[in-house]
């Protein structure tokens, strides 16, 4: 009684990527999704009547293999323009990023940012043939896998010696350091190397892993610039929906899966299809989840169907989000001091320390003093998201625990959204005002909101010992799991998160292949 | 002028060892040393009468038994004796003492934790595991991963194959334990605080990095994986004080016939013609030499001693970007009488080990944290010895000296430069927390010397006091150390080489980078190789 | 502990039964197992070992770990945990397990007791709480206790050990079949305060005894007043390593390591290697390692663990084994090895590459003839079955002594 080839968990835009692959390659899939809406935590939501906007709030890497794979143009996709970075200085005096040209720091930093940026392009490019790829095992490999290695160390070596060798070291250095070695304002600094921390439990001064996230935001075709799609990250969401939906998947919301059914036989267990919390079952070939690796194997298998060392490594891997989110809605455009366009990303940390120390507060379990943040202004962009000439502000706030001393009380959100709007009206006097409502979401409630564990971005952090062939761990790096007929596809897989699409595609081309 | 084959700048451990196997060699060298003593920061010296403290380095593990076998260290007069434990001190008032019988500390260990006390063992196991790997490296030169030289490509392929040999799912844990922090890494063994503690320790002696930053496990690492006589994570006590060591080495390389110049500051490296030629030293006497090596660390070498017009473009800055923070103090302390302290037992085995005042993760976390802000932590961990109740070279009988080494202590402190006034309020701050765990113990104070990074950098030359001469992380690591390029020893110069512990293997009184060195001289002088191989490792 | 001993953190623990072995161990022969002083002997090993053989003897396994595993999880956590299906146990009974890692490699053997329904203690050589906390998780409602020093613990084993039971007033001891859990009350008490059962590591009749620790010497003093007649004796490390290698029992550190704590890849081995492949239950639900098992058992493990009878007299202690006579291919090593005093051969335990078990095997013995170091080549001959097995070790009720 199958009816389907393959069932897929969550209907973020990994499950749909990996949806959409598998009708068009012959298949009949069906995707799940919990919530109400599509897209997790890309999808878009009403928070107050007539204002909306979704967690994630810019794209900055999605793959346009996948965009012309999935013919996502014809389906509505289309990217705006790239958003400048603005680094909002204290006393109006605030440093800009756009187009590869920085402005608001003195001639040698402006001059250093560009060979900066060349270097960090040359490097990103050495990744860029390893996000669209299974990483293969290392082990008993095979030709094309052995290829891919190659390709990565040719890569490398075409790098030119002294870059090779640059490469090498820079790839774990601290934020902090790389940031030092090439620029004197602290600002363009703090701005630079906020994409390599955003998102994960990391500071400046950690050491391994910041550079290298920088690298795989840059590695998209868009160089790390960030946009918005036309419609908001929503449209993208629309889009992947219609592709999928026409290429023959069938997508069912409000459907949350309880347990991923399992059968032994004497090969060993096998996933046959999926228990919904309300009891149906439904069959198929095989199961592929887009959950988070802890989310899928703990919750949706179950320990009892794993191995002891494979169930614990799953369990520690970094799950616990950092990141709050803050949603406003505005009865007009607010004004930040002494900056022209509101209508770029609008990061508030003035220095390496400030966001160094914010981290120190959050990694005892407290929420930050003095938060750091990324501000956009959605609204702008696509003007459905707010009533006419009203507006949504949304922030991306770090660093907040998930798991808060004393837990997440109605006074510990009330005191850190005070703290938060607090520090925005500095560089935006009178937004208060213009509040008309807030929302604060904190990790523990992304993790509610959007069926993700730990409410972590990228499911779990990217770091080096979680990334490649060890993501989420070796056994389960290459999107087949220890239980025959079950997949993984989420951003808890090679690559990673961030919109880029590349578990959804991987994962769609193992199971095709 | 006399024209010597080679020119040593510094006589710490690595520039003696350099020395003597260029001698052995049959090459004319001198060591030039700043200081009036030789060792750098391996000397013993009495600094109160009756009282030899070991200033800096104070317990030695890494030391290549090879080397030590080889140059006949012993009949220079090195004697190494392993210690026995460290008493662990909570801040819940909560003492572990780690016996040096293996049942016993197991007992011990489960009066906190009988679960811990259980992972033990797997943690050594795996502990001993990365650390054979890494053992395997050290008297070894770092392979140039952009290079296709035949030597080059052997030894990547020997890494490879020695990595390979872990097995595929250890060779994932490897990779996650280089990456990870201490305490990440505990926490797949340890339940305890108080253990978590005291094993999370050796991962911030001597480095910027606080046991949750990624990377402070490997440091842990570079700490146990020493030996002495084969038990890897032991460490011993060289009977004289650390000074025993440089002295034995010294020792050999005279033997060898080589010289050593002390009060020889050297002011800059003479380079001609892009060759270096020799030395000017701080009293205008002029050295030559075909070969000039620097046993100083990597930033004071390109920055202090050298003109910027002498190096190729990007050098530099490389320098002056290398990473060696002053994270580290020392306090030594001669005492009247032994100290007893609260909490354990009253015997002679334990009095022969070492303190370990950890107080818990979070302390030591936080100690780290007032780091970054530019002071130093009043509750911060310190890490002491008693050398002279096993040693009774050191004080007089029935007296001590405590070597007391403190993380964090910044090299820079927020409230303006280090003055006397301040360095003494630090050594306060250290007494003060010894006495919470050892009453009376500032009654027995006979004389202290207080060491921030400021005097440990003014003493022996560490830039900003940095232990290791440079941080112990990835991109330092292996072919990254110093820098990319130039991890074989030779430097941009012609003629110019480093031997210091900025150098592969790093830090720690190994005296691996100095042989590695002389090895790649001897190798450019096409002269027979006076290195031994490694051959201490086949466990 | 005695507060007073300035010394005491220094010391090894004592067991329960410490202060009588203590009396009896004239020759001060001592040793240590997971913490505990432990006696090597107590007179003459050999003496002991003919004790457990002819008569009975007493084994100290306080030092043993026992963990109790409870709830309504805790069958269910400890089935995946070993290879062998517990799912139909039967209360009062005690089977011999062993448990893997993910990838097949043997941990640790021990015997699991089933007190109850959700009641279980899991008994093994070394410390495994660290691996029960990590086969624990996901499995909420389970709790462990380690009751490793809070259960005194004493083996009897031996052809008489049934009769000083029932001279101790324990009624219908005959009729426990081996495996199977017995309480008594002891001492006056009403409860079932002693729970014996029919195990021991002799591959003889024999019995261990479970009780609380206040009530151990007074277990000992009327243990040894019962069996005063029966030839009782306690037997320390040596005898006990005698009567296991005849039985056929592996050893840690002797035949395996156990693979949490080997340093080198795959120098630890699998169940199939160590011939325990009896104990590997592939149509049991889900356990640990059960893929890794599966592809050893399809493509049979490198080595297996060999009974050997060698030609000669001298025990093959760490020989080397060759396929043929002139010694130039080597195939495998010796684990344990020694002369059998009860059916006098020459007997030894030993790893041999499987591919050569059909062909001859050739022993290097090195030994010492007065200082002088001498060697000789041996001829072996595989045994199937264990050196010794009495009949009495199995039969229920045990035949008569």
């Amino acid at each position: 009684m199958k009816n389907f080839d393959t069932i897929i968990i969550g209907a973020g835009h990994n499950g749909l990527i990996c949806a959409a692959y598998l009708a068009l390659g012959g298949q009949r899939v069906l995707v799940l999704e919990a919530a109400d809406t599509l897209g997790g935590l890309a999808a878009t939501r009403e928070f107050y009547p007539g204002f909306k906007t979704s967690i994630a709030h810019s794209v900055s890497q999605f793959s346009t293999k996948i965009v012309r794979d999935l013919d996502l143009k014809a389906h509505g996709f289309k990217l705006g323009k790239a958003l400048a970075t603005v680094g909002l200085g204290d006393a109006g005096d605030h440093v800009i990023v756009q187009q590869g040209a920085v402005s608001g720091v003195s001639p040698d930093d402006a001059s250093a940012y560009a060979d900066y940026r060349q270097l960090l392009r040359r490097f990103a490019d050495v990744l860029k043939p390893v996000w669209l790829k299974t990483m293969p095992r290392i082990g008993n490999n095979n030709l094309s896998e052995i290829l891919t290695f190659a390709r990565i160390g040719l890569k490398l070596r075409l790098l030119g010696k002294d870059d090779m060798g640059e490469f090498l070291r820079v790839a774990a250095l601290p934020a902090r350091d790389l940031m030092d070695e090439n620029f004197d304002s602290d600002l363009l600094k703090a701005v630079l190397s906020w994409d390599g921390l955003i998102g994960s439990k990391m500071a400046p001064r950690s050491p391994n892993h910041t550079v290298l996230t920088m690298l795989y935001r840059m590695s998209g075709e868009y160089d790390g610039d960030h946009a918005i799609p036309a419609g908001g990250i929503g449209g993208l969401i629309t889009a992947l929906y219609s592709s999928a939906k026409d290429a023959g998947a069938e997508i069912r919301t409000g459907a949350k899966v309880g347990r991923i059914l399992i059968e032994a036989n004497a090969a060993g267990l096998t996933a046959t299809g999926v228990e919904l919390v309300d009891d149906e079952q439904i069959m198929a070939d095989r199961v592929v989840s887009s959950a988070d690796p802890q989310r899928t194997f703990l919750e949706l298998v179950g320990t009892q169907n794993l191995e002891i060392e494979f169930s614990n490594r799953i369990r520690r891997l970094r799950c616990d989000g950092y990141v709050a989110k803050l949603h406003l809605a505005l009865d007009g455009l607010p004004e930040f001091s002494g900056l022209e366009r509101s209508d770029g990303r609008m990061i508030i940390a003035p220095d390496l320390d400030a966001i160094e120390f914010a981290f120190d507060d959050a990694k005892y379990g407290e929420s930050s003093e003095r938060p750091v943040m990324e501000i956009v202004i959605p609204s702008l962009h696509d003007p459905s998201l707010a009533p006419a000439g009203k507006h949504v502000l949304s922030a991306h706030i770090m660093y907040v625990p998930y798991r808060l001393k004393g837990g997440w009380t109605d006074e510990a959100r009330e005191a850190l959204c005070e703290r938060i709007i607090g520090t925005i009206e500095h560089y935006a006097p009178g937004i208060r005002e213009q509040i008309v409502h807030r929302e604060l979401l904190t990790p523990l409630d992304l993790e509610q909101i959007c069926n993700v564990t730990g409410g972590h971005w990228h499911h779990t952090e990217f770091a080096l010992d979680q990334m490649l062939m060890m993501r989420p761990t070796y056994e389960a790096a290459q999107y087949s799991t220890p239980l025959s007929g079950l997949y993984l596809c989420g951003a808890g897989c090679h690559p990673g998160g961030g919109l880029m699409g590349g578990p959804g595609h991987n994962a769609a081309h193992e199971i095709l292949k | 002028m006399k024209q010597y084959d080679a020119i040593i700048i510094g006589a710490g451990h690595n520039g003696l060892t350099n020395a003597a196997y260029l001698a052995k060699a049959g090459l004319d060298v001198v060591v030039v040393e700043k200081n009036e003593y030789i060792g750098g920061a391996a000397v013993s010296r009495e600094l109160h009468s009756g009282f030899t403290y070991s200033s800096f380095s104070y317990v030695c593990s890494m030391m290549r038994q090879t080397i030590h076998r080889d140059l006949n260290l012993t009949r220079h007069g090195l004697l190494l004796v392993p210690y026995l434990g460290t008493v662990n001190f909570g801040d819940d008032g909560r003492t572990l003492v780690s016996y040096h019988s293996k049942e016993v500390a197991y007992n011990q260990l489960r009066r906190h934790s009988p679960h811990d006390a259980d992972s033990m063992f797997r943690f050594q196991t795996d502990l001993t595991r990365y650390a054979q790997l890494i053992r395997k490296t050290l008297l070894r030169t770092p392979p140039d991963p952009t290079s296709f030289r035949p030597r080059d490509i052997r030894e990547m392929l020997f890494l490879a194959k020695e990595f390979w040999a872990l097995g595929e799912k250890e060779l994932y844990e490897y990779i996650r334990f280089f990456t990870i922090s201490a305490a990440e890494f505990l926490d797949d063994y340890f339940e305890d605080d108080l253990i978590k503690a005291a094993m999370a320790s050796p991962g911030i002696i001597g480095t910027a990095l606080g046991v949750y930053s990624p990377g402070s496990a490997y440091i842990l690492l570079h700490h146990v994986m020493g030996d002495v006589d084969g038990n890897i994570g032991a460490w011993g006590l060289a009977r004289g004080g650390m000074g025993a060591i440089s002295n034995a080495i010294a020792g050999a390389c005279q033997e060898h016939g080589g010289e050593i110049r002390t009060n020889a500051g050297v002011k800059q490296i003479l380079v001609r013609d892009g060759k270096a030629v020799g030395v000017t030293l701080e009293n205008g006497d002029e050295l030559r030499a075909g070969i000039v090596v620097s046993n100083l660390d990597a930033k004071r070498t390109f920055t202090q001693i050298m003109d910027k017009n002498d190096l190729p473009p990007g050098i530099y800055d490389k320098a002056k970007n290398f990473k060696i923070r002053g994270s580290s103090g020392k306090v030594n302390i001669a005492l009247s009488g032994l100290p007893k302290f609260t909490g354990v037992p009253d015997n002679r085995y334990i009095d022969r080990g070492g303190q370990g005042f950890v107080g818990s993760l979070e302390t030591m976390e936080r100690a780290y944290d007032c780091w970054k802000h530019g002071r130093w932590s009043d509750n911060p961990f310190i890490e002491s010895v008693i050398p002279s109740a096993w040693d009774p070279t050191v004080a007089p009988p029935g007296k001590h000296w405590m070597s007391n080494f403190i993380q964090y202590c910044p090299s820079k402190l927020a409230d303006g430069p280090w003055t006397p006034e301040k360095r003494d309020r630090f050594g306060q701050t250290v007494i003060d927390k010894i006495e919470r765990y050892s009453p009376g113990f500032k009654d027995l104070i006979v004389h202290m010397e207080v060491l921030t990074p400021h005097e440990i950098e003014a003493g022996v030359g560490l830039t900003e006091g940095n232990i290791f001469q440079g941080e112990l992380t990835i991109d330092q690591l292996l072919f990254n150390r110093p820098f990319p390029g130039y991890a074989q020893y030779r430097m941009p110069i012609k003629n110019m080489y480093m031997c210091g512990s900025s150098t592969h293997p790093g830090g720690g009184v190994s005296c691996a980078c100095g042989a590695n060195a002389a090895r790649e001289i001897l190798r450019d002088l096409k002269l027979p190789n006076t290195v031994p191989k490694d051959d201490c490792y086949d466990e | 502990m005695n507060t007073e001993d300035r010394w005491a953190g220094e010391r090894l623990k004592e067991t329960h039964f410490h202060p009588r072995q203590a009396v009896l161990n004239l020759r001060d022969a001592w040793s240590s197992w997971n913490g505990y002083k432990f006696a090597d002997y107590y007179y003459d090993a050999e003496y002991e070992y003919f004790c457990v053989r002819n008569s009975c003897g007493t084994y100290d396994i306080c030092p043993m770990q026992k963990y109790d595993v409870s709830g309504p999880d805790a069958e269910a956590m400890l089935n995946r945990m070993v290879t062998r299906n517990i799912a139909n146990m039967m209360e009062n009974r005690v089977t011999y397990v062993c448990w893997c890692t993910d990838e097949g490699r043997l941990i640790d053997d021990g015997t699991i007791f089933k007190l109850g329904p959700e009641k279980f203690m899991l008994t093994c050589g070394s410390p495994c709480l660290g691996w029960l906390k990590k086969s624990a998780f996901g499995f909420d409602d389970v709790t462990f206790t380690d009751m490793s020093d809070g259960i005194a613990a004493l083996s009897i084993q031996g052809p008489t050990s049934c009769e000083v039971l029932k001279k101790l007033g324990l009624e219908g001891i005959e009729t426990a079949k081996p495996y199977d859990i017995m309480h008594f009350p002891f001492h006056g008490s009403s409860g079932d305060t002693l729970m014996v059962s029919r195990t021991g590591f002799t591959g003889d009749l024999g019995y261990e005894l479970w009780i609380a620790p206040e009530l151990a010497l007074d277990l000992w003093d009327a243990l040894y007043a019962s069996g005063e007649d029966y030839g009782i004796q306690p037997y320390g490390e040596a005898a006990t390593n005698m009567a296991r290698l005849e039985a056929g029992f592996i050893m840690p550190e002797m035949e395996f390591n156990e693979a949490l704590k080997t340093v080198h890849f795959q120098h630890d081995q699998t169940p199939f290697e160590l011939n325990l492949g009896w104990l590997v239950d592939f149509k049991k639900p889900h356990f640990n390692g059960r893929r890794a098992l599966l592809q050893e058992r399809d493509k049979g493990p490198e080595y297996t663990l060999t009974k050997l009878d060698i030609e000669g007299n001298k025990p093959a202690e760490k020989a080397y084994l060759y396929s043929n006579k002139r010694c130039t291919r080597k195939i495998g090593y010796i684990t344990s090895a020694m002369w059998s005093p009860v059916v006098k051969a020459n007997i030894a335990l030993a790893m041999i590459k499987t591919e050569y078990l059909q062909g001859d095997i050739w022993a290097e013995i090195y030994y010492e003839k007065e200082l002088r170091q001498t060697s000789k080549v041996a001829k072996c001959t595989i045994r199937k079955k264990p050196f010794w097995t009495p009949a009495r070790a199995r039969a229920t009720p045990p035949h008569a002594y």
